[in-house]
């Protein structure tokens, strides 16, 4: 009798469990509960901007500390009939066009950047799937490239259009944003160079975003045009991001 | 036939805030857990140091791979592999195998949603975190913490009985029964003070804004890989910690325990003289 009354009593703890995980998915598709799970990441935002500068500084590694080779994540040859014409002339014709809300809009070619004031940082890359992988970036500072094209005051963030597209059709190109702050924050760079080596394809040549402090998602590949902007809600699914659009979130701190 | 003459009487043991945290707690953790176990599915793969591709292999890998006889999950731990198959790496639901490190029977949300999961995982972390302050000013102010949860010297001296007693599953009964036993004052007191504080501080330590409040402090850790390693394992001891609080809860007298974390009130029997 003992033995049975266990039985059920194991049947009824396991039936209870797939029932709370049952109700646990069914209060993640719900269209309220997803907001309120929001507030932990809102808080988490407001908590980092708190006791963090700015303006603080990633953290700089040393050439030991190189992952023998920078593992490439998503796109990794972006299906793009343009961008393979252009990656087949080795991006001689390419260029990073600077417009939206500046009052000098620009196309900057490779050989230009190259030629610009230079930065190379060694910093970790963190995904937000959980991996970290370190290299050696070389590129011309986001800040100088600002300089030239002397963005508006109404700016409030940098839009990143990249070649890749995220969906088979080969729509949704893939997009990313920063805000003013970070655009000119000094490790926020343009980089061509990886380990003292041109920018390889499967990292985002010709061109990618550094934005040092965050998630591996905000660093854009492939550019291709950084627009100013005063919203980003009219781009996309008006999120600031691919990703974003997804449910990651903007500010990519944890 | 044997007399039943123990004296027994009902004991006001744990107070509304500790019962109201108590509970609160079973439901952060859990769902801690859970989600946290989902966000390790997006990268199964554990490691030492400051990142993930140094040139040695990963502590502990999950996976799946096809065998001769069909798919089968692997777990790799410290260059010893293990066939998990059904558990781990790959598992069964809905009637058909699925390659997921962990199964989707202990993660939230239950199908593989790493956005949907952190979310879940950094709301619940508030709740902890929001709980455990309120725990320990509580503690602090109502003496909970000195008088309930600090052993006193001369318990010291009693840990070897205790230790005899907790194998031998003897509980204390009387006067004894309404305090913490030594054993359950040093467990309540690593948990409070050492895997807590480690598994938030090595959630910190995972963020890269978070990280550059002081940039290389996550290296007294081991790097940011080790944080994450770290991390994992405190949640394993937090796990194993609760089999045995429950163990313990079950031996000991399931349903006056239960009420005396539901209602305070705690049967508390007099010894047989």
């Amino acid at each position: 009798m003992k033995r049975f009354d266990r039985r059920r009593a194991l049947q009824a703890l396991g039936g209870a469990g797939a029932l709370l995980l049952a109700g646990c998915d069914r209060l993640t598709d719900t269209s309220w509960f997803p907001k309120v799970l929001q507030l932990g990441e809102r808080t988490n935002r407001a908590v980092q901007r708190l006791v963090t500068s700015r303006r603080s500084m990633a953290q700089e590694f040393t050439e030991a500390d190189l992952s023998p080779e920078f593992r490439s994540n998503g796109t990794s040859l972006p299906d793009n009939p343009e961008y393979k014409a252009l990656a087949r002339a080795g991006f001689v014709d390419w260029r990073l066009t600077v417009d939206g809300l500046v009052h000098d809009p620009q196309a900057f070619s490779l050989d230009r950047l190259r030629a610009m004031k230079s930065r190379t940082q060694i910093t970790r890359h963190d995904c937000v799937e959980g991996w970290s992988a370190i290299g050696k970036w070389t590129g011309v500072p986001l800040s100088e490239v600002l300089a030239i094209v002397q963005p508006r005051e109404s700016a409030r963030f940098a839009v990143f259009h990249c070649a890749d597209p995220m969906s088979d059709d080969g729509k949704d190109l893939y997009y990313e944003s920063i805000d003013m702050e970070d655009a000119y924050h000094p490790q926020t760079i343009l980089a061509y160079g990886l380990n003292g080596q041109a920018l390889p394809i499967r990292n985002g040549a010709p061109l990618r975003l550094r934005v040092e402090r965050q998630l591996g998602y905000k660093h854009a590949k492939y550019l291709l045009r950084i627009e100013l902007v005063e919203s980003f809600a009219h781009i996309a699914g008006g999120r600031g991001g691919y990703w974003e659009d997804n449910g990651y979130q903007w500010y990519a701190g944890i | 036939m044997r007399i039943q003459d123990t004296h027994s009487y009902l004991y006001y043991r744990h107070t509304l805030p500790v019962r109201v945290m108590h509970w609160i707690n079973v439901v952060a953790l859990t769902a801690l857990l859970m989600s946290g176990l989902q966000i390790f599915n997006a990268h199964p793969a554990l490691y030492w140091g400051k990142s993930s591709y140094s040139g040695k292999p990963p502590l502990l890998q999950i996976g799946a791979r096809d065998d001769q006889a069909g798919p089968m999950g692997v777990t790799r731990v410290f260059g010893h592999e293990f066939n998990t198959t059904g558990v781990l790496g790959l598992s069964e639901s809905d009637g058909r195998l699925q390659a997921l490190a962990f199964p989707r029977w202990i993660t939230i949300p239950g199908y593989y949603s790493l956005a949907a999961a952190r979310s879940w995982h950094f709301f619940f972390a508030w709740v902890f975190v929001l709980n455990g302050i309120a725990y320990l000013s509580y503690s602090i102010y109502s003496r909970h913490l000195t008088r309930d949860l600090l052993p006193a010297r001369p318990e010291l001296m009693g840990i070897g009985a205790s230790i005899k007693d907790h194998l031998l599953l003897r509980h204390p009964t009387g006067d004894a029964s309404k305090r913490y036993n030594v054993l359950q004052k040093f467990a309540y007191v690593a948990v409070i003070f050492i895997l807590l504080p480690l598994v938030i501080l090595m959630g910190w330590a995972m963020s890269p804004w978070l990280d550059s409040v002081v940039p290389g402090w996550v290296d007294f850790f081991g790097g940011r890989q080790a944080a994450r390693t770290l991390h994992f394992m405190v949640a394993w001891l937090l796990v194993a910690f609760v089999l045995i609080h429950v163990f313990e809860v079950i031996v000991s007298g399931f349903w006056n325990h239960i009420r005396s974390m539901i209602t305070g009130q705690y049967r508390v029997k007099e010894p047989v003289r």
